[in-house]
């Protein structure tokens, strides 16, 4: 049975950017409003779901070509890295360092190196959801 | 309202194990789901409910944050264990062809 | 870092670049380096013999756990330098030989990191004076041992004779371990030295002799002592080069260190003396009377490395009866013993080195090492002959080769014993001077089979694989080395005798030491007509003759048939508890989960119940509870009842949407409790969880319904119940009863510690980072296990490595 799905696939392109933008909102503002790494790598998985269910998978990986078990590695490399990077300025392990900037046209601004060990937090979330997803789906 | 979410995850808990005992597959796993569920509320209990403001700087006095954080933890674990078992349970049914738990017993001799 | 530390952990960093080495230098043998770490091991511990031998020792110690007094010291005192250079030196030669004896179409990468591990874990045994830390390089030296009679897995012999090493002799490093948890919670420290400095202070103590007996254990399953000696013959299915290293030269001797380091504790008890002595001289006797009849060189060299390391054993038991007298002149006498051990330890390695490496040309050359096929090779193989005879010269006690003057040294502390008037010596101890001589006679009887049947007699080419020939230069320069020892040893013994061996017994004798003795024993060749020259005398002429008539007397042999032997009794043992252990898991182990689960809450209800009622801890004193309002009652009845009502489920999709409800309501809850990060996380894995399942259903067969007989489900049913019950119990009682503050107002300082003001990620993302980082491991783990449960599907045939 082929139903005629236009309008679903029309919206959930339009939901797609929505949602991203609601990820992205919420890894930056996780670190001193409700987000972070999980929430905001779990909405962005959730946006990629969305596609995957909408449309079919060969469509979206022609689209979006990454391979998500790459991603995921990469993920926990940065948040083992940033563990190390403490070593390398004779800190303990895994001591995130934060400070705050003056600069020009953002104004003050808070930049931490909690933000880069979220980043790979996130980037495992979303690559371990789409590719438990994708490995089930794509099973003959 | 702590006593009343008490017994709640106790009723949970119950639901769980019965479900964990049965010999379907997806039964068992529908049961370490619940199982999960009534952990975290009785880590929430613990700490005490509603005691304060949102654990966030200049909200007023906050609620214990540690429960959360360790709850957050255990939500994206919990994910990741029911996905694995969900996946073993479909491969073990592609391979041996049943998802019976008294089936998949095998031959005492192998 | 120390370097004496960093010696013991030089092999071990070889180990860990081997594999590199070996994948990445495809044309040069991976032997040429690995010989470049006991070389310079080698040299760096003769660069120390100046220190060692004027009376110091060295001690470096590296942190390793202080909190439990565990520390990495490096001791160097005379007896571990003799034993180090014998690790580094006799390992030097084996690599060297070992270079020409394994072709690189062998797994040699794998042999070479085996190798080295069992270097620095024989490094660290001799040179650690923590106990545990001893006991840990203990172990892995039978590990690598057992790795190493393994290495040609594919043989059915090989993994049998590894596994009864490692049974036997990680049995008894396991009662070694006890022992020396005996002797730490006695003397209070786990320093040997401290223990020594303080052994008054244990002596009496209970627990004494049993920590005794059990250290002994230790050394005698690892040196194969009588009747711990049957797995030395089975792990002669290694590559010669291993049975020249581990079960001749170096590993076996670990058991004699150990007697030898705690000789200062031990000795100048009876029990130790008897002990030591009697399994000693026995294991003598035993193994050059069982070495007769053996038709495979390497196990006749086996059964001789037997007998050796009991007669070593027994000097070192009867030169602790000069402990018993304490400081004298008198008891100096008894010295002489312990100094003849540690002389003869040295020169069983360079003799049974030699040979073993002689054996190893032989297989190599005509592949064979039968003496039933064998004979005749003088002609073909005059080096190898050359060097076989001057080892089993030395192996008979014969001049002018080094095992002459030990074995003599030995006669001597055989008769001296015999004067002796304490430990029941008076009575017993003449037959100690006997049986040692009769187990010489058959030492002879041995060594005379290993040369004659080898070389002299006819050549039969048609029972070789391959006609003989001398090998290539390279495999001969480590025997020669060895063979030029033996001869050396002989003409200058006070190298030896001054350098490492003096500084040794100070180590030995330490109250000696301290009263002034003077352990330098001059070592003569030629001591006049003394009894101990009559005896060897006798040794030789009765040897021949033995030699010509074993025909008439191997019929003593079947008195000791195979089937009683203590072989088949091992095997019976363990044949045994296999298979009453296995009758016994059968009964339990059901391999169906609900039977488990079943264990498991039964043991549940069982023990957290029964506490929680028998410690009286049921006292449920409700704290204030915060208000509950209409809503709130309306959300919890309505998961209660989806809870409920997912047991009664009929399809699978009920079940899931049902569990969705519970999700969501929890959601519901946790913006109720003031917990907005986890109700956002909540949704969304509640809706990726939803997702998985339906995807996950496309697979699976339609839940059935639940057909388990009435009974076996009312069971279900009240175990249900009651991990119900008990659970909401405990809650309840654990909130009445508060016994800490909470550690969270720390955490709530976020905004100064931390710089954020959402204080649950700046626990998961800054304070307790490290749970953070592993839980995103465990994740991706998860994933990669989805995936390849996916992707990589068995393979229907697998190859078939193993024989049968």
């Amino acid at each position: 049975m082929k139903i005629n799905n236009v309008i679903l696939r029309t919206v959930a392109k339009l939901v797609f950017f929505i949602i991203l933008t609601l990820a992205v909102y919420l890894f930056f503002a996780g670190h001193n409003s409700p987000g972070g790494g999980f929430s905001g790598g779990l909405v962005l998985a959730s946006a990629l779901v969305l596609l995957f269910i909408v449309f079919d998978i060969e469509t979206i990986q022609k689209g979006i070509p990454i391979d998500f078990k790459l991603v995921a590695a990469f993920g926990a490399f940065l948040s083992v890295g940033t563990g190390f990077g403490a070593l390398v300025f004779g800190e303990n392990f895994l001591t995130q360092a934060f400070d705050y900037f003056n600069l020009p046209f953002f104004g003050e601004i808070e930049l931490t190196t909690v933000t880069i060990f979220e980043a790979g937090v996130a980037l495992v979330v979303v690559g371990v959801v789409v590719t438990i997803l994708l490995s089930i789906s794509e099973d003959e | 309202m702590e006593t009343l979410v008490t017994i709640l995850a106790g009723v949970l808990v119950t639901v769980a194990t019965y479900l964990l005992l049965s010999k379907n597959l997806i039964r068992v796993i529908i049961g370490t789901a619940i199982l999960t569920h009534a952990a975290h509320l009785i880590i929430m209990v613990v700490s005490g409910l509603k005691t304060g403001s949102v654990p966030i700087v200049g909200e007023g006095d906050p609620v214990d944050p540690l429960p959360q954080a360790l709850i957050l933890t255990s939500i994206v674990i919990g994910f990741a264990v029911t996905a694995v078992s969900l996946v073993l349970a479909y491969r073990t049914y592609q391979e041996v062809g049943t998802d019976k738990l008294d089936e998949l017993r095998g031959d005492p001799d192998e | 870092m120390s370097t004496l530390v960093l010696a013991i952990f030089i092999p071990f960093l070889a180990a860990a670049l081997i594999p590199f080495l070996y994948k990445y230098l495809k044309n040069i043998h991976v032997g040429w380096f690995v010989i470049l770490v006991p070389t310079g091991l080698f040299i760096y511990l003769a660069s120390l013999i100046p220190t060692i031998s004027s009376g110091e020792a060295i001690v470096q110690t590296m942190n390793w756990i202080p909190s439990y007094g565990i520390d990495i010291t490096a001791y160097l005192d005379g007896l571990s330098l003799t034993f180090a250079l014998l690790i580094s030196g006799v390992g030097a030669l084996v690599i060297l030989y070992s270079i020409y004896y394994l072709s690189s179409k062998e797994p040699i990468g794998t042999f070479y990191t085996y190798l080295m591990l069992f270097m620095g874990a024989m490094l660290g045994v001799v040179m650690s004076d923590n106990m545990l830390v001893l006991y840990v390089f203990w172990e892995l030296t039978s590990i690598s041992s057992f790795l190493l009679i393994a290495f040609w897995y594919q043989r059915k012999r090989s993994r049998e004779g590894a596994k009864k090493s490692l049974i036997i002799t990680v049995s008894g490093g396991i009662s070694m371990l006890v022992g020396f948890i005996m002797v730490g919670t006695m003397a209070n420290t786990w320093s040997i030295r401290e223990v020594i400095a303080n052994v008054s202070a244990i002596s009496e103590h209970a627990l004494f002799i049993p920590a005794m007996l059990l250290v002994l254990l230790g050394a005698f399953t690892k040196s194969a002592q009588f009747p711990f000696h049957i797995w030395l013959p089975d792990a002669m299915e290694a590559p010669t080069p291993v049975s020249a290293y581990l079960h001749s030269a170096t590993m076996v001797k670990a058991g004699i260190y150990l007697v030898a380091r705690f000789t200062p504790v031990f000795g100048g008890e009876a029990v130790w003396f008897w002990a030591v002595t009697g399994v000693g001289i026995f294991t003598l006797f035993w193994g050059s009377f069982n070495a007769v009849r053996q038709t495979d060189l390497k196990a006749l060299l086996a059964y001789s490395t037997i007998s050796q390391l009991g007669m070593i054993m027994s000097m070192f038991g009867m030169g602790s009866a000069a402990l018993h007298l304490g400081y004298s002149n008198e008891s100096m006498v008894y010295t002489g013993a312990t100094f003849a051990a540690l002389f003869h330890l040295v020169n069983h390695s360079t003799f049974k080195g030699a040979l073993f490496m002689v054996v190893g040309v032989v297989d190599h050359s005509v592949g064979t090492r039968d003496i039933r096929r064998l004979g005749g090779l003088i002609t073909l193989m005059p080096i190898t002959f050359t060097i076989g005879t001057i080892g089993s010269m030395s192996m008979a006690g014969l001049p002018p080769f080094n095992g002459f003057l030990s074995k003599e040294m030995f006669f001597v502390s055989t008769l001296e014993i015999t004067e002796a008037s304490f430990f029941g010596l008076g009575t017993w101890g003449i037959i100690i001077p006997i049986i040692a001589w009769v187990a010489s006679v058959f030492t002879f009887v041995y060594s005379t089979i290993f040369v004659v049947k080898t070389f002299l007699g006819p050549y039969k080419e048609e029972k070789l694989e391959h006609p003989a020939h001398e090998p290539k230069p390279g495999m001969l320069v480590s025997p020669i080395v060895l063979g030029l020892l033996v001869i050396a040893f002989f003409f200058m013994p006070n190298v030896v005798g001054n350098h490492l061996i003096t500084p040794a017994m100070s180590g030995i004798f330490p109250t000696f030491a301290a009263g002034g003795a003077d352990f330098g024993t001059y070592i003569h060749a030629w001591h006049g007509f003394e009894p101990e020259l009559f005896m060897t005398i006798g040794v030789v002429l009765f040897g021949v003759f033995l030699y010509f008539t074993r025909k008439y007397w191997s019929g003593v042999y079947n008195l000791f048939p195979e089937k009683r032997s203590i072989n088949v009794f091992y095997g019976f043992v363990l044949d045994q508890i296999e298979d009453k252990s296995t009758v016994v898991t059968n009964k339990y182990m059901t391999r169906y989960l609900r039977d488990y689960m079943v264990y498991i809450f039964a043991f549940f209800i069982l023990v957290i119940g029964g506490t929680f009622i028998l410690t009286g801890a049921y006292r449920f004193t409700l704290p204030e509870n915060a208000p509950v309002s209409g809503f709130e009652w309306f959300v919890v009845l309505a998961m209660a009842v989806a809870a409920i009502t997912i047991l009664f489920a009929k399809s699978r999709l009920t079940a899931i949407v049902l569990n969705s409800i519970l999700g969501f309501g929890i959601v519901i809850l946790f913006v109720l409790f003031r917990a907005p990060d986890l109700a956002l996380t909540q949704t969304i894995i509640e809706a990726v969880t939803t997702v998985l399942f339906l995807v996950a259903y496309y697979f699976l067969p339609e839940m059935e319904k639940e057909d388990a007989p009435k009974k076996q489900k009312s069971v279900n049913l009240l175990i249900a119940i009651g991990v119900g019950v008990v659970f909401t119990a405990v809650a309840l009682g654990v909130q009445g009863n508060k016994v800490f503050d909470t550690i969270s107002t720390f955490f709530e300082n976020s905004y100064e510690l931390a710089g954020g003001k959402n204080m649950v990620n700046a626990i998961l993302g800054d304070f307790r980072a490290f749970d953070t980082m592993l839980e995103v491991v465990v994740l991706l783990i998860a994933g990669i296990g989805v995936y390849t449960m996916i992707r990589v599907k068995a393979k229907k045939e697998s190859d078939q490595v193993e024989d049968k």
